[in-house]
């Protein structure tokens, strides 16, 4: 009887248990799910007070050149064109993918296809180091390295959009490489012996074949290298140069909405435009996050494998 | 046409062939036949050389196809590979439209006229006996059709190459019994064009379609003889209780 009461009890427990981890993990999940509203709403507030309190054309902040919120321009509004980071923004991570992508396809094909034992004994361990590497480190090279390189081959500074792409382009080849590994032994491997099978050499395999169903993986590697290249502040603000200008070349000073950012938002005053405007960059990134988040899911829905 | 001797493999330390010494005849079906895990399939692949793709797989004896001896190391795999084709147990089309699919093979080689490339998706479709269930999806993806009409599609993606021989992994063993029916009906029509060689777990099968049949046992091979011969009258012990359904 005893031992009946007991059993019992002992199972109540475990069910306690299981209904205190549910609330629990419940729990924490909403207050991810707040917080994360609360971002949005808190960025979207601010930044939309420019328009709306401060009365900022939409258009002018979008389109305009001038970027110099403190003064008045002519027209005796102020002066709040983002155009210059925005282009400048786009410029750098274009850029960087652009060359990132064939070195990130070239070294994913030798560590999945070519030599997979030294792939997975050197080239992985490294890749994964450098993923890890905090971006100040790269800033610090790029400072050091990168920009008197470029001073020295092609004058000016040295501060601009080329050095900050290849600082970009150094800070993402390791993430869309291990993604595209990821995306090349995805490839089921009886699309590799099929191909084999029918008299086709490794190399006519791994780009007729491998590399072709591995589209859509390596699309979102690439996108996701843009993501991060798009909201990489730190190390870009190091070597970019930080001029609210529009480019006017690749090795003129150049600035990106996070460059302004960061260097801007200490040294204003909450509620006054000049801070409210930089709240509208950080509105501009943070939906272009969302936009390439949304790419990323449409494209991996695409790519996926059957069986 | 092609003949192994004294052909043993080894997959790391374990023999999975234990000295196989067989021909196969031109312009005949052979069927392997055998209790799984009897190296009928590791058989099968070391004629067109698959198991090179395999690491530490160590493999001693020749195989003779048309008298030369395809592990002699001047021999061109990827030619070896365009004279003898295979066809999977799983249906394995590329993730391709069932045109670029069937094309495959031929386009390794270089480019070729659209009108020729045309023709022989048609001729390779009719033959594989699934011309009238594609023939209107050419460009829509091979992975949207059944499983049946999939493996027909490799087929046909084999078929287009124009090899001499056609090995078979168990090629109806993952498709109900109407489409393996129907690859049964085609191979047995494409018997006098090309040699074959199809493993199969379906003794029936086997009995219909092929004019000679080997039965493996344990890596080794235990008898190899006439279809008739082996099913009506097995000279080995082994062979009988096998086929009666005592063991496998
Ligand atoms: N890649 C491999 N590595 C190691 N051992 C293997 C490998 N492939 C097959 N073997 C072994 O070799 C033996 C023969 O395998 P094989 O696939 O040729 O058998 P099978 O006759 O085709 O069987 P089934 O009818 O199940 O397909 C088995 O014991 C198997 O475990
Ligand atoms: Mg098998």
């Amino acid at each position: 009887m005893e031992d009946i009461q007991r059993r019992l009890l002992q199972k109540s427990k475990k069910a306690r248990l299981e209904q205190i981890g549910k609330t629990v993990s419940f729990i924490c999940i909403l207050f991810i799910v707040v917080v994360v509203a609360a971002i949005f709403y808190f960025v979207m507030s601010k930044g939309l007070a420019t328009f709306v309190k401060d009365g900022v054309n939409f258009f002018d902040f979008l389109f305009g050149t001038e970027w110099s919120p403190g003064t008045v321009g002519a027209d005796g509004k102020p002066l709040t064109g983002a155009l210059p980071m925005i282009v400048g923004s786009f410029l750098v991570t274009l850029l960087s993918a652009i060359v990132a992508t064939p070195f990130a396809i070239g070294a994913a094909v030798f560590m999945t296809e070519i030599s997979p034992k030294i792939g997975k004994k050197i080239l992985q361990p490294v890749i994964e180091l450098l993923v890890g590497i905090p971006s100040v480190v790269y800033g610090f090279v790029g400072l050091t390295v990168v920009v008197p390189v470029v001073r020295r081959t092609f004058g000016g500074s040295g501060f601009g959009i080329l050095a900050g792409t290849f600082v970009l382009f150094v800070m993402i080849l390791p993430t869309v490489t291990s993604m595209t590994v990821d995306a090349l032994t995805a490839v089921p491997r009886h699309y590799r012996e099929a191909s084999l099978a029918l008299g086709a050499t490794r190399w006519q395999t791994t780009y007729k074949v491998v590399l072709r169903a591995a589209i859509p993986g390596i699309l979102t590697a690439v996108v996701f290298g843009m993501a991060r290249a798009f909201g990489e502040a730190l190390a870009i603000q190091m070597v970019i140069g930080n001029a609210a200008i529009m480019p006017a070349s690749l090795i003129t000073p150049a600035s990106t909405l996070t460059s302004i950012l960061t260097m801007g938002i200490g040294n204003t005053i909450m509620g006054t435009l000049e801070n409210n405007v930089l709240w509208s960059l950080a509105m501009l990134l943070l939906l272009m996050s969302l936009f390439f988040n949304i790419l990323i899911r449409i494209i991996g829905k695409k790519g996926e494998f059957k069986s | 046409m092609i003949e192994s001797r004294d052909l043993h493999l080894f997959y790391g330390k374990k023999e999975a062939l234990k000295g196989i010494n067989l021909t196969i005849n031109k312009g005949e079906i052979t069927a392997l036949i055998g209790p799984s895990g009897c190296g009928k399939s590791t058989f099968l692949r070391t004629l067109n050389r698959m198991n090179d793709l395999i690491p530490n797989v160590t493999i001693t004896g020749n195989v003779l196809y048309n008298n030369e001896n395809i592990y002699n190391p001047q021999t061109d795999i990827v030619e070896l590979r365009k004279k003898i084709g295979m066809v999977f147990q799983q249906p394995n089309p590329f993730p391709f439209s069932v045109y670029e699919n069937v094309v495959y093979g031929l386009k390794l080689e270089g480019k070729r006229p659209k009108e020729e490339l045309d023709e022989i998706v048609e001729t390779s479709l009719k033959d594989a006996a699934v011309w009238d269930d594609v023939k209107d999806k050419l460009d829509k993806s091979a992975l949207a059709l059944s499983g049946g009409q999939q493996q027909r599609v490799c087929i046909a993606r084999v078929l287009a190459v124009k090899p001499e021989v056609i090995l078979l992994d168990e090629p109806t063993s993952a498709l109900d019994p109407v489409s393996s029916g129907k690859i049964e009906n085609m191979l047995f029509e494409l018997k006098h064009q090309y040699t074959m060689i199809i493993v199969t777990h379906n003794m029936q099968q086997a009995s219909r379609i092929s004019d000679r049949t080997a039965f493996f046992l344990d890596g080794k091979l235990i008898e190899f003889d006439k279809t008739k011969k082996i099913f009506l009258n097995p000279s080995e012990k082994k062979t009988e209780e096998y086929i009666s359904g005592k063991f496998g």
